[in-house]
């Protein structure tokens, strides 16, 4: 249950980007088409779910004071949680070249720039901070990477449309991005809804 | 012989140390070459915080500090680093920089600390940081890329400031909570701004402000993005050479 209960709080109203902003740039820039934004979404999605537990495993077995090493070595956290996403982007890069050379032309520069996209780190960080054990995280991992992919699946589809509207030049492309995303967060929020905790609490 | 080597200083006088074109560094990237309204960085890990004034404020000035300190480093190790590990080499600087700020917060403003919690790491994966090595600092002298970044991280705090004064203002009628220069204009009063309300009651001007009630859609995250849409409005309608094409 506890597990269900997180992939939907990650995934729907709790969703990364349109509730914490997190993985903006990305979202902003390759939302451009549906095809590269579905690329980036998957990509999006593995890095997570495979990044968060290995980062729990480092800052559970070599960070913390029961850890291997027995001191609190809390402080190097930002330098190894960034090393373990950085490396596993570049293997993320060296298959989807193999597999798919078009999505890879086609992701370009922002393939690379997924180390820099928050929602990793950011996940990461969340995991620490609300003290998720590993199953919990696994949950999370994978409902804020599916969260992120059905955000920019949707701003994308949007954006596809919105280019026959008559929208004023100057609000044209980013400026209608951005109120668009506003939109789709007040949206998302109306899902709070199914959260199952609220209806236990009571 | 002396007087020759200093007239050779005199000739070298056009590269002065703050020039115009190091002006232009400073004061381009508040504008024109705004890093959130044009050059879409740094959407990402601080939004979240806007809510307020005051934590915008302390993430604007820790940006502006690694943004600035990053570069220069960065720019006196550039013919150094070899190409293909530049990012990791990057990344390993933001992220001792903002180790640095967040144990600095957390001996001195453990109270910051824990409202900012996560955002302060996110510094790391702010764009506006990596982006600006990647485009200017990598190609440039030390004394440049640190004026850029500390341009660019101004640039950052200033819309950061703006949306945070229009959502805090509107969504909760205070403003600078947490910070001694606190504020609350609409709804619960501490003793300095009931003593102002009270005498503004008596003259008459209290009950401007009466009628209103907190808009709490300024509270939603949603908020943000509308406010820098229209921002972004804003800018390109007065200049219409911003206008993106696609």
């Amino acid at each position: 249950m506890e597990f269900f209960n997180i992939f939907m709080k990650s995934a729907f109203y709790e969703n990364m980007v349109l509730a914490y902003f997190l993985g903006m740039c990305s979202f902003l820039a390759v939302s451009k088409t549906v095809k590269t934004a579905f690329g980036l979404g998957l990509a999006v999605i593995f890095v997570l779910a495979v990044t968060m537990p290995v980062n729990w495993l480092i800052n559970e077995y070599l960070l913390g004071e029961n850890g291997i090493f027995g001191t609190d070595l809390t402080f190097l956290r930002f330098i190894l949680f960034i090393g373990v996403i950085a490396s596993m982007v570049q293997l993320v890069e060296m298959v989807i070249e193999k597999v798919s050379p078009s999505l890879y032309n086609s992701l370009g520069i922002f393939l690379p720039l997924i180390t820099v996209n928050c929602a990793i780190l950011g996940g990461s960080l969340f995991m620490v901070s609300r003290e998720y054990n590993l199953s919990e995280t696994v949950a999370f991992g994978l409902g804020g990477g599916f969260g992120w992919f059905l955000a920019i699946i949707a701003l994308a589809a949007i954006r596809e449309k919105i280019r026959y509207s008559n929208v004023p030049p100057a609000l044209r492309g980013l400026g209608m991005a951005f109120i668009l995303t506003g939109l789709m967060g007040m949206a998302f929020l109306s899902l709070m809804g199914i959260d199952p905790s609220i209806y236990v609490a009571k | 012989m002396a007087e020759t080597t200093v007239q050779d200083v005199v000739v070298k006088e056009p590269t002065l140390p703050f020039g115009k074109k190091e002006k232009k560094l400073l004061t381009d990237p508040l504008t024109d070459n705004n890093p959130i309204t044009i050059q879409v960085l740094g959407i990402c890990s601080a939004l979240a915080v806007t809510t307020q004034v005051f934590p915008s404020l302390v993430i604007s000035v820790a940006v502006v500090f690694v943004c600035a300190f990053s570069s220069l480093f960065t720019s006196l190790l550039r013919n150094n680093i070899p190409k293909q590990v530049r990012m990791i080499v990057q990344l390993v600087i933001i992220a001792t920089l903002v180790t640095v700020v967040e144990l600095v917060l957390k001996a001195f403003s453990f109270e910051v600390y824990k409202q900012l919690s996560v955002f302060i790491g996110l510094i790391i994966t702010n764009c506006i940081v990596m982006g600006r090595l990647e485009a200017f600092a990598l190609a440039n002298k030390p004394w440049r890329s640190f004026l850029d970044g500390i341009g660019n991280g101004l640039g950052y705090g200033l819309i950061l400031i703006a949306v945070a004064f229009f959502r805090e203002l509107f969504g909760k009628g205070t403003l600078f909570t947490g910070s001694p220069a606190e504020l609350n204009i609409i709804g619960k009063s501490n003793e300095a701004t009931s003593f102002m309300i009270n005498t503004a009651a008596e003259s008459g001007i209290g009950s401007w402000f009466s009628w209103y009630s907190n808009n709490n859609l300024m509270v939603l995250p949603a908020a943000a993005m509308f406010l820098i849409g229209i921002f972004i409005w804003i800018q390109r309608s007065r200049n219409p050479k911003l206008v993106d094409i696609s």
